[in-house]
């Protein structure tokens, strides 16, 4: 098994769906002649030629609208956003036509596109560069909301959405595009709407997904030294969730702890604490434990950026809160 | 406004031309009671006064060519194939509309007849515009992508990424904005920073004009002429097309802010419909028995629309879970 970055892994699974598929196409900013604002794209030009790679201009509104109308008529756009801040520009597009074209037009017109990049704070990147938009993006019926922790799911994850016939929201991370992962050499595909278990355990369920996973993992680690099994699971696909995961982890643990890196206030982390004290009410053992960014716009400073985000020590206390310890 | 000099066109086509006309003008008209009888609601834009520029368009594409448009496109639905039955009955909601009841006046759509919306955002339908120019050219064919907006979308941030983006990679996108100087209630040059809204496409160094939109022949050789180059050259094209709207924005605006001077000197010296049939009259190439048949012919059309509109019946509830993705 080779081991790959994760704009690697990320890459190879637009080169292999475009190697696949003579329709799928990629679109954004720096993709082509400069290989990618952050890489992900290397190659891709060399390899498909500027048919299928092209450079945009910065005009995410006017590309967006450009891959819905595409998506329409027989192609399958990638659409890279430098950074799901400046994807915000797209909104119209994305929330207004691509999300609601196939239901609009009484299942006529389905719109196989996928919109891509980074998404959360990276680091100092301040208040414009570090928003997290997956509350927003869920929020909205007819689009597929992805995201993704480790390299060998950003593939397999990637592969599935630009197969899909319905536009998906995929969400990556600035931090994350360095890690480096184990990915199969054969082709594999995960599908969306299924979650994962990372780590198993049997005293409390955390959940969390993207980067953030990585530091509820060391978390669990941290816990597991002071006797406490963590159960930590990434949904993977946001929308739609994976609840019967989430269902039947928190009945095998009895607690639970969201983490997330975006603000509270209507979360997904929300939301899933909704569905458990409906569907699990009888199961809890404690109320549910939320540890999320403080509700402030991202600060540029290291340590008060630092102090934003989940820490690990705030997941380990939201745990201990969670075990009445 | 008349056009004098003899036409090349086939009496055939003109005939099509006013019975296409007349259809639209009896259809719109017949939407505006079935609004006011409230047998649908939501909003309602009537295109009415504005038949030339539908029908002198239309009759210069082929069936393959696409088209887009705003809000105020039951006309140019049909023009495009759609059924006067199936637009009717998706005005009132019904599960033999063109979107089965989930569309409305705002969204026709018809995928058989490359009919792709009906947009309710001003302006949002012209990158989509962009994208189908750019699904032809990455396929390589020589159809054409039609998008009509109005005035008003001229202003919107996304018309001019959409245009930028045409102009730059050869998009065969024939822009065309139906010019009937009021964006809702707002005189258009109260709001806007040129005299002439074809001055958009030079920014873009994109071919453009402008055309009489209120006579049929007119529009229909000039769009002709436009799209045969299209299908040589691939690239986009901006036509403003002057018009005027009789009616209100929509179904419940008086229009009181234009003069009843401006309303009429249009209807009574302008009108799209008269224009054509003192043309053809003048060309000896119809009755006004002929006339007085063909429009006939539309009323009775309209109203077997509304009938069989209202006997469609309502989708089933349930189906409000359907098409929100692709299973």
């Amino acid at each position: 098994m080779a081991v790959l970055t994760f704009r690697e892994a990320l890459g190879q699974a637009m080169a292999e769906e475009m190697e696949r598929d003579p329709n799928v196409f990629l679109m954004g900013e720096e993709v082509g002649l400069y290989n990618g604002a952050y890489k992900v794209s290397k190659g891709l030009l060399d390899r498909f030629g500027p048919r299928r790679v092209w450079d945009s201009p910065i005009s995410e509104l006017g590309f967006a609208g450009l891959g819905v109308g595409a998506a329409m008529t027989g192609t399958r756009p990638i659409i890279e956003f430098m950074t799901w801040n400046f994807g915000i520009q797209a909104l119209d597009q994305i929330v207004n036509h691509a999300a609601k074209m196939l239901y609009m037009s009484g299942g006529q017109f389905n719109v196989p596109i996928v919109f891509r990049g980074p998404n959360g704070a990276a680091h100092m990147l301040a208040a414009q560069h570090s928003q997290a938009y997956e509350p927003m993006l869920t929020n909205i019926p007819g689009l597929k909301v992805v995201t993704c922790s480790t390299p060998y799911d950003g593939k397999g994850l990637l592969k599935a959405a630009i197969r899909d016939n319905n536009p998906v929201l995929f969400l990556e991370s600035e931090m994350m595009y360095g890690m480096k992962g184990e990915v199969p050499d054969e082709e594999y595909i995960i599908p969306l709407g299924v979650g994962d278990i990372k780590r198993e355990g049997t005293d409390v369920t955390l959940i969390a997904w993207n980067k953030i996973l990585h530091k509820t993992m060391e978390a669990a680690e941290a816990l597991a030294k002071e006797g406490i099994s963590a159960e930590v699971l990434d949904p993977r696909t946001l929308q739609p969730l994976d609840e019967d995961l989430i269902f039947a982890s928190v009945r095998k643990t009895h607690r639970l702890v969201i983490v997330e890196e975006a603000w509270s206030f209507g979360s997904v982390g929300s939301q899933i604490a909704d569905r458990v004290q409906k569907e699990c009410f009888d199961e809890l053992d404690a109320p549910i434990g939320r540890v999320t960014n403080e509700f402030v716009p991202m600060p540029y400073n290291e340590a008060q950026e630092e102090r934003t985000v989940p820490s690990v020590e705030r997941i380990v206390a939201a745990v201990k809160e969670a075990l009445y310890l | 406004m008349t056009a004098k000099k003899k036409t090349p066109l086939e009496r055939d086509l003109l005939v099509k031309m006013y019975k296409d006309m007349a259809l639209f003008r009896r259809f719109e008209e017949r939407v505006g009671l079935a609004y006011t009888k409230q047998k649908f609601s939501g909003f309602c834009h009537l295109h009415i006064g504005q038949e030339a520029l539908a029908v002198g368009v239309q009759s210069a594409l082929r069936d393959t060519d696409y088209m887009l448009s705003g809000y105020r496109s039951h006309t140019q639905a049909i023009g495009k194939g759609i059924s006067p039955e199936a637009v009717m009955a998706e005005l009132f909601g019904k599960v033999d509309g063109c979107c089965r009841g989930k569309g409305g006046s705002m969204h026709m759509f018809s995928k058989e007849h490359r009919f792709l919306g009906g947009h309710g955002i001003v302006g949002g339908q012209t990158p989509i515009a962009a994208g189908v120019g750019f699904s032809i050219r990455y396929r390589n064919e020589d159809d054409i992508c039609v998008c009509y907006m109005g005035d008003a979308a001229t202003n919107q941030g996304q018309f001019f990424e959409a245009m930028n983006m045409a102009a730059t990679w050869d998009l065969p996108v024939l822009f065309i904005i139906e010019n009937n100087k009021y964006g809702m209630g707002t005189d258009i040059r109260r709001t806007t920073s040129v005299d002439a809204l074809w001055k958009r496409a030079l920014a873009f160094d994109m071919a453009h004009s402008d055309v009489d939109g209120m006579n049929v022949v007119t529009v229909h050789e000039h769009v002709k002429a436009i799209v045969d180059q299209m299908r040589k050259d691939h690239k986009p094209y901006l036509l403003e097309a002057l018009t005027y709207r009789y009616r209100g924005h929509s179904v419940s605006d008086p229009g009181t802010y234009r003069t009843k001077e401006e309303v009429e000197d249009y209807q009574k010296n302008r009108d799209p419909i008269m224009q054509l049939e003192r043309f053809m009259s003048e060309q000896k190439l119809a009755t006004e028995a002929e006339f007085k048949a063909w429009d006939n012919e539309a009323k009775e059309r309209v109203k077997a629309a509304e009938e069989f509109a209202d006997n469609s019946p309502n989708p089933p509830v349930e189906e409000l879970w359907d098409h929100v993705l692709v299973p």
